[in-house]
This record gives C-alpha cells, structure tokens and sequence, in this order.
C-alpha cells in the first residue's frame, strides 16, 4: 500500500503549526543540539552567565537568525527556524519556565488565559483546521495572532 | 508459551510525571487525573504480568537529533532513568528481559520489520509515567519491562498500519517464545494534544472518543488513517497515537474494553487511557464465557 509520492507540504496548510520534518531537522540540527547542552548543570549556569559567549563560542554554527531567535526566546521563530518543541522546551526550563509559559509565549496570551483555556477543554478544533479551509472542517481559519505577535 | 494477555493504553504527560515526583497527586487538578488509575492499578495487580513491553516515544532524552530510529527496541537487561534536565526522575531503574527482547527483535526483524536495536539506553517520562500510572510509586518495579521507542518526534513517524503490522509481528514473537510467561503490552502517548505553534493548545474530545471506540472494535479503520488527518484533528503532537496501534496489532482481533478512562487536560493534553483484554481460548469451560461477558458487561468508563 505505497502512498502516493508528495510533491507538496500538505501538512503546512494547518495554521499556527511548525512540523518538524526532515527539512527542519537539518536545518535546525545545531540549535537543537544547542538545546540539548542545556540538559546538563554546569552547561546552564555557563550559558546563564553570559548567553551570547556561550552561543558563539560552542554553537558557532548557528545561524544569525537563530541566534537572536535564542537569545530573544522567541519561541515560534525558533520553530520556524528548524527547532524542535520538545528540545526548545528545555530552553524554557532552564530560564526556570514552566511549560505552560512556553504556551503562553508561543500562542500570544498570558500564563493564566492560557491556563484557562486549558481548563475549560482546550483550543476548539472548529475554524483551527486549514489555513485554505479546504479541509473537512471548511471553516475558515480564525485570525492568526502568530505573524505579527511572534515569539 | 509465552502470550499476551492484555494490551493497556495510557498518556504520558510529563506533569503527571512531576505531580507525582513533587507530591502533588491529592490536589484537585490532580486527584481527577489519577482517581481514573485507581481501578488500573487493582487490574494489573491481579493480572500480574510477568513482563510488560512498552511503546513509547523519547522526548530528546536517549535519541537527540544525531540518530533517529524509527523502531528503538531495548534489549539490555537494566535501562538507567534519564535526566531531562531536573535530574533523573526519582523512580526505580527498568529492569529489561534481555532474552524475551532478543527473541523479538529476532523473530520480528525477520519478518522484515528493521528495527534498531538498543543494549544501552536510557528511559524517560514517556516510560515511566505509564508505569507509575498503573504501578503506582514501589520501590522496584514490580516486573521487567522491555522498551519499544518510537520516533514521533520527527515527521513522518511510521504510518499507522505499520504499527499495527508491527503489533502482529510481536504477537507472533511473543507467542512463538518457549517459556510461559503472561506479557501486557503497553502502548503510550496522546490523546489529542498541540504543544507548539500558535495552535497550541488544541484539544479534540469528539476525535479522542471515536478512536477509543475504534482501538477496541474497529482498528482496521484506525490504521488507515493518515499523519495529516492526526495532525489537523488531534493536534500536531498527536499524532503520536499510531503508538497505541501496536499496542493493539498485538492482540486478538476480538478483545474485550474492561476499561476505560478519559479527562482534560494534565497539563496541555486529553489524558486518555484502556484496557483491552484478550479473550481466553476456546475450548476451556463455559465459565470462561461467562466471565467474558461479565467483563463486557461492567467496562467501566469514567469521564471526568
């Protein structure tokens, strides 16, 4: 049962989602492996003391745009930019974050709002489905706060 | 000969994980979450299986970015509790069964499935909150444990007939190993969850329903289903329920539901979870009948 050949991302037509594929997984290696750095002690204290020596001088390979995406947490460019969430997160937890913050961050509303939201059942998957509402759900895509309210 | 005799589905939510390390079950947000184990925990006490395989994913613990196997099976005889940053967790180290792993990893590769195999590899939440889950917090885990990690981390994950092709291929590994032993095969994960992006947040109940309906009665149906319908209903980072179809290929067509739990949220996610049992064979008494249809009559199924 091969599936037919992809030509196209289909899974980029779902709105506010970064999937990580092999692409992103290249091209985010570095920042990735930068993260991993952080599951050890002596490596968060000395990326603490002075994050932008500790970039530069063991992750020289990072790009610019990662760098400054690390460096301002901007949580949802770091996704674009070849992260990955369950690595990214490990950047939250050394500032100290719980996970939930992270959300907040990356969904442009507070802790608490997104708590809420939480408790209250979750993001609804009606008008979430497609950004081209050419999915089952036909709806349109609700206003992405994303593009403007990066990070 | 050995067999399986029941397949159970759980989510492995960290924060379950750090509710329990920090002694926080009996607040109310949490008290909802492991009220639904309770029932869980006296099944597998009188099911006692001698050894349970366990599906799971690593959360860039034992694999980061340099390898991603899609199969990881763990066939050492001890696996060391990762530290995922806060220190390892502070639970009993996974005792393997190096000679049933063997066994499986021998007969399944053979069947043409390529798994990698792992004789050093650490485990972490995605393991051991099911464990706690239904084993509570002992000292020593109350049986070895043989690790089947999965790569859902990176798109595509294996598609979800191939779980469940993979799930009948274990089946037949285990039933084709010579000692008696009672195996539970664990598959982990979900239920519908987005942890990233500015969708984060996503949960779909309807969806999460009709698979726990589907996992006990029509799997076939479930294992047609493509990454981007999981993606788009159940959350980018749902998609991780092709798991619980291994779970599920290894067991008999015909299973009976004797539970079911399902809440939200732990944290960001729908925790969902059941238990499948496979029916006793034919040809043993009447009474084996009689129990089944007990059993079929009285599933409990909590919905909080």
């Amino acid at each position: 049962m091969a599936a037919k050949p992809k030509t196209e991302k289909e899974y980029d037509d779902i709105p506010g989602t970064y999937v990580f594929d092999a692409d992103r997984s290249r091209r985010g290696y570095h920042l990735n492996m930068f993260c991993m750095s952080l599951m050890k002690a002596e490596n968060r204290k000395a990326f603490k003391e002075n994050e932008a020596k500790y970039i530069e001088q063991r992750f020289p390979e990072l790009t610019p745009e990662q760098r400054e995406a690390i460096l301002k947490r901007q949580y949802n460019r770091l996704l674009e930019l070849g992260g990955n969430i369950y690595f990214t997160a490990k950047l939250g937890a050394t500032d100290g974050h719980p996970f939930q913050h992270l959300a907040a961050l990356m969904t442009g509303s507070t802790q608490q709002d997104y708590a809420d939201l939480m408790l209250r059942g979750g993001r609804s998957v009606e008008g979430n489905r497609s950004r081209s509402g050419a999915s089952a759900g036909k709806s349109k895509p609700k206003a992405k706060k994303g593009k403007k309210n990066r990070g | 000969m050995a067999r399986i005799i029941a397949g159970v589905t759980s989510s492995h939510v960290p924060a379950i994980g750090a509710a329990i390390d920090n002694h926080r079950t009996s607040e109310p947000y949490w008290q909802r979450v492991f009220e639904g184990f309770e029932r869980s925990k006296e099944w597998i006490a009188k099911a006692k299986p001698d050894v349970c395989i366990v599906v799971y994913n690593d959360h860039a613990s034992a694999f980061s970015v340099e390898m991603i196997p899609t199969f990881a099976l763990g066939t050492a005889a001890e696996f060391p509790i990762a530290d995922e940053g806060w220190g390892p967790r502070p639970v009993p180290v996974v005792r393997g069964h190096p000679e049933l792993a063997a066994h499986i990893a021998q007969s399944v590769i053979l069947d043409e499935f390529d798994l990698t195999l792992c004789n050093k590899m650490e485990v972490d939440h995605g393991l051991t909150v099911p464990l706690n889950l239904m084993f509570g917090s002992p000292k020593e885990w109350p049986c070895p444990v043989i690790p089947l990690a999965v790569n859902v981390v990176m798109y595509p994950p294996p598609t979800g007939n191939r779980c469940y092709m993979l799930g009948k291929a274990i089946k037949k590994a285990v039933e084709s190993y010579p000692k008696d032993l009672k195996v539970v095969i664990f598959g982990t994960g979900g239920m519908s969850h987005q942890i990233s992006g500015q969708r984060a947040g996503l949960i779909n109940s309807k969806f999460d329903h009709a698979f726990l309906d589907n996992l006990t009665k029509n799997p076939k149906k479930l294992a047609r289903m493509d990454h981007l319908e999981y993606m788009r209903e159940a959350g980018a980072e749902g998609v991780e329920m092709v798991m619980w179809l291994i779970m599920r290929g290894a067991l008999d067509e015909q299973v009976d539901e004797v539970y079911r739990f399902y809440t939200v949220p732990a944290s960001n996610t729908a925790v969902g979870h059941i238990i499948l049992e496979n029916r006793k064979k034919a040809g043993k008494k009447s009474a084996t009948k009689m129990k089944r249809a007990a059993a079929r009559s009285k599933v409990h199924r909590v919905r909080s």
